[in-house]
């Protein structure tokens, strides 16, 4: 995969995003650029459409006005479901695993769309649909279980699970999907301090050993200023900043967005 | 020396895993293995103490297999129920669909019976596809309301095509041959409904472990989710209802062929409500549940009949006229019981499936 990804060329492009509810702009003209092998950050206040963002990427809100490309295709009109299948992965700031499940079960639903899908060949339990299963199985014992520490909560329905054990549920159901880009979106929020620890070298294996590009919202700005190698500053759904982290840091606008808010909750 | 119980403890309770496809079993110890290889026997026992006249009587078998149509139908509903968390009360109208188009296969084709199941069953899956359509656009109460609308319209164009179905008068089936044996007795058709029960139970469970039966439950426990780490939730809610529709169909088949009749009323909205009382009684999302929810009320009214005319003999014959209401009252109360008294009727029932998987539509991803 390293090879075929020629280090500074485009994946993710995002021109002039508008996006609205109910007459309220939630996004207003986002441009956005990210290289492969970019760890690219998204800060910002809440409720500044970080998310939404996210969410227009997935094609889950349609944007009214603007275009997503990726890898060089047009991603609008697609479905959610087809994105996922272009190699765009994505973990949830409320963690939306399935409830009923265990933790092995919804990591298998990340490989879903890799899995061989045959009527007959499940409700009869026929040999390639079972090697085809057992195959993934292996994989995602091998390469995302153990990597994610997962080993132990195999069979536990997630329900049960304390949250930041979820969150990793939740990233390794994203690395199973095998992605070229992985939208994290407030990985570490809820968080104690090792946890953070943990995740912030979960990201940046996957970042160096699976090449992947990563997409990162975060509020806790010391992780993001430390691993990405882009900042992005969204504010009232307008990118007010963007650039290396040390040059945002100074931005500011930036420190304006983020005392503003500071006096306005004191 | 290990003790006796070590050993035993070894060689029954071990879920030590040797490969993933040994764990991925469906009876993972050998315990429960033992016990279902006692089951086999003990059902083959009974079986065979029959053929030589002792132990079950024909009317014990008809009770049996009331039961084992029951729970095939019930599977297809405790699948779009209870794993894909899709609302229905039109079951009955897809074993209606199934009964007749068995019916007139064999009456009017001389289809032999075994295939009109399949026909059957392929025919309501058809069906079960176009009643879920609506569930591109609606879901939760509203589609209940949809499948209710199915039944009624199965049900009058089952009243009404009298050219075709006869009307309220029905169709009449001759007794059904498999490979060219007679099932006339309720015993050898017992021995057709036990294979094909544990064939479809093994089918049911094989969909629900692998990647569709995955699917079904994430639909229905975080749709929006689903959809956007890669599975197309409405072709899987369509399959969802076109699998549960099979199960009814051949159900439904296997009922009209038992009373050697398809008639109307036996597939009427009551009908569809008893199958969701069944599956709400057994647990959701839970294959051996619904076994336990079929079981129950279908033995429950008969129980209940065992007892009104128990009594009826030993005091006075006036009691069964005294005691009748007396037995559907128990039997309602005793599924409230199980439903744990849901004040606001069906709505509030939608509410309760809806709050034991958590899956009400959010309004929007997260943040
Ligand atoms: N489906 C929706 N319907 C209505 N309003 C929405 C919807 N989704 C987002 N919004 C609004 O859009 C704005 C941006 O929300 P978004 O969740 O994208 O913010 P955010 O930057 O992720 O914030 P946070 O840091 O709190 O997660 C908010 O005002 C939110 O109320
Ligand atoms: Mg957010």
């Amino acid at each position: 995969m390293a090879m075929t990804e020629a280090q500074g060329s485009v994946l993710l492009k995002v021109e002039d995003l508008h996006l609205s509810f109910g007459g309220v702009k939630v996004l207003n003209g986002i441009n956005l650029c990210v290289q492969r092998g970019d760890i690219f950050s998204i800060i910002g206040p809440n409720g500044a459409g970080k998310t939404s963002l996210l969410n227009c990427i997935n094609m889950h809100y349609r944007p009214e006005h603007g275009g997503i490309t990726y890898a060089g295709k047009d991603l609008n009109g697609l479905k959610p479901h087809a994105i996922a299948a272009l190699g765009i992965a994505r973990t949830f700031q409320k963690v939306e695993l399935f409830q009923g499940m265990t933790v092995l079960d919804n990591i298998k639903l990340g490989r879903h769309f890799l899995m061989k899908f045959s009527l007959l060949g499940s409700f009869l339990r026929l040999p390639n649909i079972v090697s085809d299963e057992m195959e993934h199985r292996k994989e995602i014992e091998q390469e995302i279980i153990d990597f994610m520490g997962l080993s132990s909560f195999r069979y536990s329905p997630v329900g049960i699970l304390p949250l930041g054990v979820r969150k990793r549920v939740d990233m390794a159901r994203a690395l199973a999907m095998g992605p070229r880009l992985l939208l994290l979106d407030e990985i570490m929020s809820g968080m104690a301090v090792e946890e953070k620890e943990d995740i912030a070298s979960y990201i940046l294996d996957v970042h160096r050993d699976l090449g992947v590009t990563i997409v990162w919202i975060e509020h806790d700005l010391a992780p993001v200023m430390d691993l990405s190698n882009r900042v992005c500053v969204l504010n009232f759904g307008t990118k007010i900043a963007e650039g290396a982290p040390q040059q945002v840091q100074k931005d500011p606008q930036v420190i304006e967005a983020y005392l503003g808010r500071q006096k306005a909750s004191v | 020396m290990r003790s006796l119980s070590e050993i035993y403890n070894d060689y029954f309770s071990s879920t030590a895993v040797f490969s993933y496809r040994e764990d991925e079993r469906i009876f993972r110890t050998r315990c429960m293995r033992a016990w279902f290889a006692i089951f086999l026997i003990l059902v083959a026992i009974i079986f065979l103490g029959s053929t030589v006249g002792i132990g079950a009587n024909e009317y014990h078998y008809f009770i049996t297999n009331l039961i084992l149509i029951n729970l095939i139908s019930a599977i297809g509903l405790q699948i779009l129920i209870g794993f894909t968390g899709l609302l229905s009360l039109g079951h009955a109208a897809f074993m209606g669909v199934g009964a007749y188009t068995s019916a007139l296969l064999v009456t009017k084709w001389g289809c032999p019976f075994l295939l009109s199941i399949l026909a059957a069953g392929l025919v309501a899956a058809l069906l079960g596809i176009i009643v879920g359509i609506p569930s591109l656009r609606i879901k939760g109460f509203y589609l209940m309301v949809a499948t209710i609308a199915f039944q009624f319209v199965i049900d009058y164009v089952i009243i009404h095509w009298e050219g075709v179905t006869r009307g309220i008068r029905g169709i009449e089936l001759p007794t059904p041959y498999v490979l060219g044996i007679s099932l006339e007795k309720n015993r050898a058709y017992f021995l057709l409904l036990f294979l094909l029960t544990a064939f479809l139970m093994w089918g049911a469970k094989n969909i629900v472990r692998s990647k569709i039966g995955r699917a079904f439950i994430a639909v229905r426990d975080n749709d929006v989710s689903a959809e956007i780490i890669g599975i197309p939730i409405f072709p899987y809610k369509l399959l969802s209802f076109s699998i549960s529709a099979f199960y009814a169909g051949i159900a439904g088949a296997l009922f009209a062929g038992l009373l050697r009749t398809a008639i109307p009323e036996d597939y009427t909205f009551l009908h569809s409500i008893i199958f969701l009382a069944m599956v709400l009684v057994g647990g959701l999302g839970r294959l051996v549940g619904t076994v336990f929810g079929v079981i129950f009320i279908t033995l429950v009214p008969v129980l209940l009949d065992l007892i009104v005319s128990y009594i009826a003999n030993v005091y006075d014959p006036n009691f069964t006229i005294l005691l009748g209401p007396l037995k559907e009252l128990v039997f309602g109360g005793l599924i409230i019981l199980f439903i744990i008294l849901e004040p606001e009727g069906l709505v509030g029932l939608w509410i309760r499936i809806r709050d034991y998987f958590k899956i009400w539509p959010l309004p929007y991803v997260s943040g």
